[in-house]
């Protein structure tokens, strides 16, 4: 198996996920048989391939440093929730 | 035991765009909340980032003035934890493959000692949203997202952890306030938080080369704070060690103005971010004639200024530190030094050090709008190199100036300031005060010689400061011993 009990339960952490019992048995093997037919590509020799940083063969696509982006009509309407101006959101302290 | 300090500082500095880094948003300071967002920079599903050109234009800026290797190809990476101040779940910012490595900053400490900083890296990023907690909008159960900074392009200069003391620390940020400065790639407002600063503070018994554990010290918006922050937790983990306690790796936030550092995040929130290469965004080439380019453009240097200020105009050390410490500061002084000519450059330094900073300290204006001009100050300068005015006068002269913006000539003139050259005007003074002043001048007689500085005050009092003191005093002297 290519991921561990463990594994899952940190990564749901991160991910701000609660998961079942069930579920956390369910995706261990799944996200264990993924990475095991990812892990096919190892059998390539790559020692002369150089690491790829983006699937597209371009560099370099920039915009110029002026204010021009579109302003949303509403923001209040696409929040959840707003309030003078503001997003509302549950408290945090920092 | 005899402890000593090992900081590294994190800077980061917010880039002079008009644009945000990835989209086409106002970066500007302000502006009502959520005004200067789009739907780039509030992480709407499917949208895409594209790198704004000048971003890196400025960062090979600095890259350059610090001597940095800028590498040839570098990409951007996602950063990722959960944050309310953060709409996409990560921050765009740069991993394994920073734009610059090294580099190195120059300090001079107060006794005149140079101190070599290096840098570890220099980065780009985007800034987050900003936060706002408890009941200023009138409602304490909830916090408040203002998006206007998430997306404004950020620099993150890291320091190898060269520094040892709290006044290295506050020197090398002020250093690169100038820096930044001079390379008109970021204002410097500490209190708008253009520019920023994390600690790392860690001590070690002196003479031991492994590192101790180290904390973190985040929220120093001044340079004051800077220093008292560290000041104070080299002292916190000082007194721990002492005690037999251990440091615990943890982020301390800097409580102005209570002072003392709070702990922040213990480890069990200890980051795992998850970096991997922004697919959204293609690999950045930097190639030579770019590099040409940038540096075809480049001003002169914060150094280099400071040398030649020491060389040209013959000043110390710390003259041309304080001079050249702001672009405009040098160029004010470089073009009074000019009109006043080369043999007055050190009165001219004194005067621009001294005075010119205090009125624009009482006027709160910067030195491009200082009420009293170059050209005003070094005419003021000739009139007391030529003894038209004494040094003493021309303090009121100066003052008048800076007041009325009126050219020192004619100050001189309209207020009778000239200083008294006539012999026969200051013997009579001198005369009237020796009069009335008889006990005084037998005990003077009687070998009380300290009291010639009574005399002059007299006599400077009775012209009301036009006469030469140096005049007064030589005439006194031979009057009493008569």
């Amino acid at each position: 198996m290519a991921i561990s009990r463990e594994d899952v339960l940190h990564v749901s952490k991160l991910a701000r996920l609660e998961l079942s019992e069930a579920e956390i048995e369910k995706f261990t093997g799944q996200l264990g048989d993924i990475l095991d037919y990812i892990s096919k590509l190892n059998e390539l020799d790559t020692k002369d391939v150089p690491p790829t940083a983006h699937v597209l063969e371009i560099t370099n696509v920039f915009r110029e440093d002026k204010v021009d982006a579109p302003r949303i009509g509403s923001i209040e309407e696409i929040a959840p929730e707003f309030h003078k101006g503001h997003f509302r959101v549950p408290k945090v302290i920092e | 035991m005899d402890f000593e300090t090992i900081i590294g500082l994190e800077v980061h500095a917010q880039l002079k765009t008009h644009s945000k880094i990835f989209c086409g948003s106002s970066a500007a300071f302000g502006g009502a909340p959520n005004e200067h967002t789009c739907t780039v920079d509030l992480g709407l599903p499917g949208v895409l980032p594209v790198l704004n050109r000048q971003v890196v234009e400025f960062t090979i800026r600095i890259g350059l003035a610090v001597g940095a290797k800028i590498v040839p190809s570098c990409r951007f990476a996602r950063k990722h934890y959960f944050y309310p101040d953060l709409p996409k779940g990560y921050q765009i910012s740069q991993y394994e493959q920073p734009i610059c490595e090294g580099g190195e900053i120059h300090i001079f400490l107060k006794n005149g000692e140079e101190r070599i900083i290096n840098l570890t890296r220099i980065h780009m990023e985007e800034d987050a949203g900003k936060l706002i907690h408890g009941d200023e909008i009138g409602d304490a159960s909830h916090s408040f997202v203002d998006l206007n900074r998430a997306g404004v392009p950020l620099l993150e200069i890291v320091s190898e952890p060269d520094l040892r003391t709290a006044e290295e620390a506050e020197t090398y940020l002020r250093k690169l306030h100038t820096l930044v400065r001079y390379l008109d790639i970021c204002d410097g407002n500490m209190q708008e938080g253009s520019l920023r600063c994390d600690a790392n503070i860690s001590i070690r018994p002196r003479g031991t080369d492994n590192f101790g554990e180290k904390v973190e010290i985040k929220n120093m918006n001044s340079f004051r704070n800077l220093r008292r922050a560290i000041e104070y937790e080299e002292e916190r983990q000082r007194a721990t060690l002492e005690a037999g306690g251990q440091i615990i790796q943890e982020t301390r936030l800097w409580d102005d103005p209570s002072g003392p550092t709070q702990p922040m995040r213990t480890k069990e929130y200890a980051h795992d971010y998850r970096y991997f290469p922004d697919p959204d965004l293609v690999p950045l080439q930097i190639g030579k004639k770019w590099l040409n380019e940038v540096r075809r453009k480049m001003p002169e240097l914060p150094d280099d200024k400071r040398e030649r200020f020491q060389k040209e105009y013959k000043l110390p050390l710390y003259d041309a530190e304080v001079l050249t410490a702001e672009r405009d500061l040098a160029d004010y002084f470089e073009k009074a030094a000019g009109a006043a000519g080369a043999d007055y450059a050190k009165l001219v330094s004194n005067w621009v050090m001294g005075d010119v900073l205090r009125v624009l300290n009482e006027k709160k204006a910067d030195i491009e709008n200082c009420p009293v001009t170059a050209d005003h100050l070094a005419k003021m300068i000739g009139l007391i190199g030529d003894g038209t005015i004494s040094g003493k006068i021309a303090k009121s002269v100066f003052d008048i100036m800076a007041d009325t913006g009126k050219d020192p000539e004619t100050i001189v003139e309209e207020q009778g300031l000239r200083q008294i050259t006539d012999t026969g005007a200051i013997e009579q003074a001198v005369a009237d005060v020796l009069s009335t002043n008889p006990k005084e001048t037998e005990r003077y007689k009687g070998g009380e010689k300290k009291l010639i500085g009574f005399f002059v005050g007299q006599v400077m009092k009775a012209t009301q400061g036009k006469a030469n003191p140096q005049a007064v005093q030589e005439m006194l002297r031979e009057k009493l011993s008569g």
